[in-house]
């Protein structure tokens, strides 16, 4: 078969399907989103978007305990949300394989923080596979299938940003068609953790994770590549790749399969080579391993913040600098910033409007925080927002009026909860849900709220007036953000009143509408160089040297919001910008 | 690893730089050679800097590369040329598109657009053009990347025609004619003696 180009999402997807998966499902987070989305386009696969994490891998483990195999994915804080099915799945065990993706950040390209997941599999007794590249990612999926069977147990599968979304050439193979589930019997003490059951488990867990540490120092997946024995190298996952560039000569003990290590593999590598150094990216994960092991490595002095690069292992081996050329400075910083024509920034207007603090959360609309909107006052994990909101309200130091500011696609993964406890125990703060009818950050993937399935077949739209009102709450009101008077009137309203509010700000996002209106364009004569329509931040807007606002006509997509914080009636519709054709 | 060749595409969230890095990778496997790509995708695609990355040699180990590797800068864009000038290796060859796109602390105006950025440019030895223009000569404005494609292939060791097989396999099918056209007068933008091989 020849190779084709594939990134490491798109080999995981392959490999999984390769493997005979059934069932993948998972919450889209970057960068593990592509995964699924590649694995739907395959035959004889069945995948769905959950609405978070934790329930994503609660139905993989129904599908293990039907008999079939199963692929979970999520980033890396999506484990956080996981983390309880899978310490207890570490117990029950598998019926078919159960592989679930983690891919983590380093650097924090499109995260909140940087974690590393490698201590996930050691916390919670599950082996842990780790790719260094497109072709490891296709066939470590595979062989994590099967060693979630052999071995009674869940796999996770570690990337991070660069094996995720760097493209190499990958070798596919063939489908092994799924095997037919067995007839669904009850297993009570394997699948009922009541602590008798239990109890029994862990013991059995202890068991099989000794056959998988015998099992880790022969197989494949861990191998030695001797070459100058005056220095040995233990690495895995990307930093494999920067050390076979940055330090060609050296000798590798290739770890495929993080946990358990191949305690025996190693020692015998040490024995091999004159000096040992761990090459990791984040955590001293395997270092402090090997430290235990009673090998005495080489202090590289490399970070445990951030991403490794080749020079900056070759730097840590004595290598000069690389000459470069001088670096032209004082360069304007290009943060990413709410689309033309969002309707988010509307909200933010009215927020600014009514100087709320503001509990946000995570999204397209944590972008908000940036200058000019400055509208954001915290953003730590999904659903934050509601609870964050609710506490700053019970202590009562925030003079202004406390808001909490979520998405759809949030609110249907942790904002549910929060309001239900607002209610529950008196809150008075108001909340808004950004509903753009899609889950727009990480690539407009559906969501219970959008009414879409991951195959984009329809399913049932939440209405969200109708539960918000459900959980008790008992001042909602829908508003359509671009109409920003509305907006701000609802807003106004809403913090006014006693007991939870919710506002709902509905409009779909930017980037899924076709607009036919007209963009918009200063007229000189009446701007007066206020100042207002700059504050949206509006990538269209731009204030020149004189302090005059001048639109970008091929940018504007004709939303309106600048005309409606215009006093002076200074932006006038135009005729259309040129007709764009098709390109790449 | 000296026979690595780093080809590195610096422009903004939304100018066609990945799928543009996408052709350069599928030329250099029609090739023969062992390639790698590599982009961040996320926040980065709204509006922010977008960096793509594409190596080819006989064998590719790193995905990504440090500052002085790159052996050619394909800049779609002014400020994201300087931004990512220290990528490229001493002696690199370095393309740029002379549109010039303000990042948002530009538009609100808390800071002021660079200035002398062309100057600069130009005496780190720059080949400019305007890919816009060349593009809606094509006739299709949007294929500015493909005119800047065309720029990068005139210093790349592949055929015209696999360049060519490439980019119409991915265009729509009706805009193949203008993409080409696109693909043309960027490679002959660069064909006048200054771009060098």
């Amino acid at each position: 078969m020849s190779r084709s180009l594939m990134s490491g999402n798109e080999a995981v997807a392959r490999g999984a399907w390769e493997a005979g998966v059934r069932v993948g499902v998972g919450y889209p987070g970057t960068p593990s989103t592509e995964v699924l989305e590649n694995l739907v386009n395959y035959d004889d696969v069945r995948c769905e978007w959950a609405p978070n994490e934790k329930v994503a891998a609660e139905v993989a483990a129904g599908v293990s305990l039907g008999g079939a195999r199963a692929l979970v994915t999520m980033k890396h804080v999506g484990l956080n949300v996981a983390a309880d099915p899978l310490f207890t799945l570490a117990y029950t065990g598998v019926g078919g394989g159960y592989v679930l993706l983690v891919a983590d950040d380093p650097g924090m390209h499109s995260s909140q923080n940087e974690q590393d997941s490698r201590n996930y599999a050691a916390f919670a007794k599950v082996p842990m596979l780790e790719p260094s590249d497109s072709q490891e990612a296709l066939e470590f999926t595979r062989a994590a299938f099967d060693i979630s069977e052999k071995f009674d147990i869940p796999v996770l599968i570690r990337t991070t940003t660069r094996v995720a979304h760097s493209k190499g050439l990958v070798e596919a193979g063939e489908r092994s068609a799924p095997a037919e589930p067995t007839p669904y019997s009850a297993q009570v003490s394997k699948w009922v953790m009541m602590p008798g059951n239990a109890r029994a488990r862990r013991v059995d867990l202890a068991g099989r994770h000794d056959r998988l540490q015998a099992f880790s120092n022969e197989s494949e997946l861990n191998r030695i590549e001797m070459r100058d024995a005056s220095l040995g190298i233990v690495v895995s996952g990307i930093a494999y790749q920067y050390v076979r560039e940055a330090l060609p000569d050296a000798s590798i003990l290739k770890i495929g399969m993080v946990n358990p290590l191949p305690e025996d593999l190693i020692l015998e590598f040490a024995s091999k080579v004159e000096r040992v150094a761990v090459i990791e990216e984040l955590d001293p994960y395997m270092s402090l391993r090997l430290k235990a092991l009673g090998i005495d490595i080489v202090e590289t002095g490399l970070p445990a913040i951030g991403e490794l690069s080749p020079d900056r292992i070759a730097s840590a081996f004595g290598a000069q600098p690389r000459e470069t050329r001088d670096a032209i400075t004082d360069l304007p910083p290009r943060p990413p910033l709410l689309c033309a024509g969002c309707p988010h920034r509307g909200v933010y207007w009215a927020l600014g409007k009514l100087k709320a603090t503001v509990m946000g959360d995570i999204g397209c609309y944590t972008l908000g925080a940036l200058p000019p909107l400055s509208a954001m006052d915290s953003c730590v994990c999904m659903g934050a927002s509601i609870g964050m909101a609710h506490g700053l309200g019970l202590v009562g130091s925030s003079e202004r009026p406390v808001v909490g500011i979520i998405g759809d696609s949030t609110f249907a993964h942790s904002g549910i909860t929060g309001v239900l406890d607002m209610v529950y125990n008196g809150g008075s703060e108001t909340i808004v849900i950004l509903d753009n009818r899609t889950t727009a950050m990480t690539g407009h993937q559906g969501n219970p709220v959008s009414g879409k399935t991951i195959a984009g077949t329809d399913a049932p739209m939440v209405d969200l007036e109708a539960l918000v009102k459900a959980l008790g709450v008992p001042w909602v009101r829908t508003v359509d953000p671009l109409d920003m008077a509305a907006t701000l009137a609802a807003l106004t309203d809403a913090t006014k009143t006693d007991g939870v509010s919710v506002v709902i700000a509905k409009s779909p996002c930017a980037l899924l509408v076709k607009r036919d209106d007209q963009p918009f364009a200063v007229d000189e004569e009446a701007c007066t160089k206020c100042g207002a329509c700059i504050r949206l931040g509006c990538p269209a807007i731009m204030k020149v040297a004189s302090g005059q606002a001048v639109i970008d006509t091929a940018s504007c997509v004709g939303c309106g919001q600048c005309v409606q914080v215009c006093r002076f009636q200074a932006i006038v519709e135009v005729g259309p910008a040129c007709d764009f054709g098709g390109g790449l | 690893m000296s026979d690595v060749v780093t080809v590195v595409l610096a422009g903004v969230g939304g100018q066609g730089t990945i799928l543009a890095g996408d052709v350069i990778a599928k030329v250099a496997v029609a090739q023969g050679y062992d390639v790698k790509l590599s982009e961040v995708h996320g926040m980065a695609q709204r509006g922010g800097s977008v960096d793509t990355v594409v190596r080819f040699g006989e064998c590719v180990h790193s995905p990504i590369v440090d500052p002085g590797v790159a052996d050619h800068l394909i800049a779609f864009e002014l400020t994201e040329a300087a931004r990512q000038l220290t990528t490229l290796a001493p002696g690199g060859r370095l393309v740029v598109n002379t549109r010039s796109i303000q990042p948002l602390p530009v538009l609100i105006g808390a800071m002021s657009a660079p200035t002398g950025i062309e100057a600069a440019l130009a005496y780190e030895g720059a080949v400019f053009l305007d890919a816009e223009a060349l593009a809606c000569e094509a006739g299709s404005p949007r294929s500015a990347n493909v005119v800047l494609l065309g720029a990068a292939s005139y210093g790349l060791p592949f055929p015209e025609n696999v360049w060519r097989d490439v980019i119409a396999s991915r265009v729509p099918a009706k805009t193949v004619e203008a993409n080409l056209r696109a693909f043309d007068l960027g490679r002959t933008a660069c064909g006048g003696g200054a771009c060098g091989v």
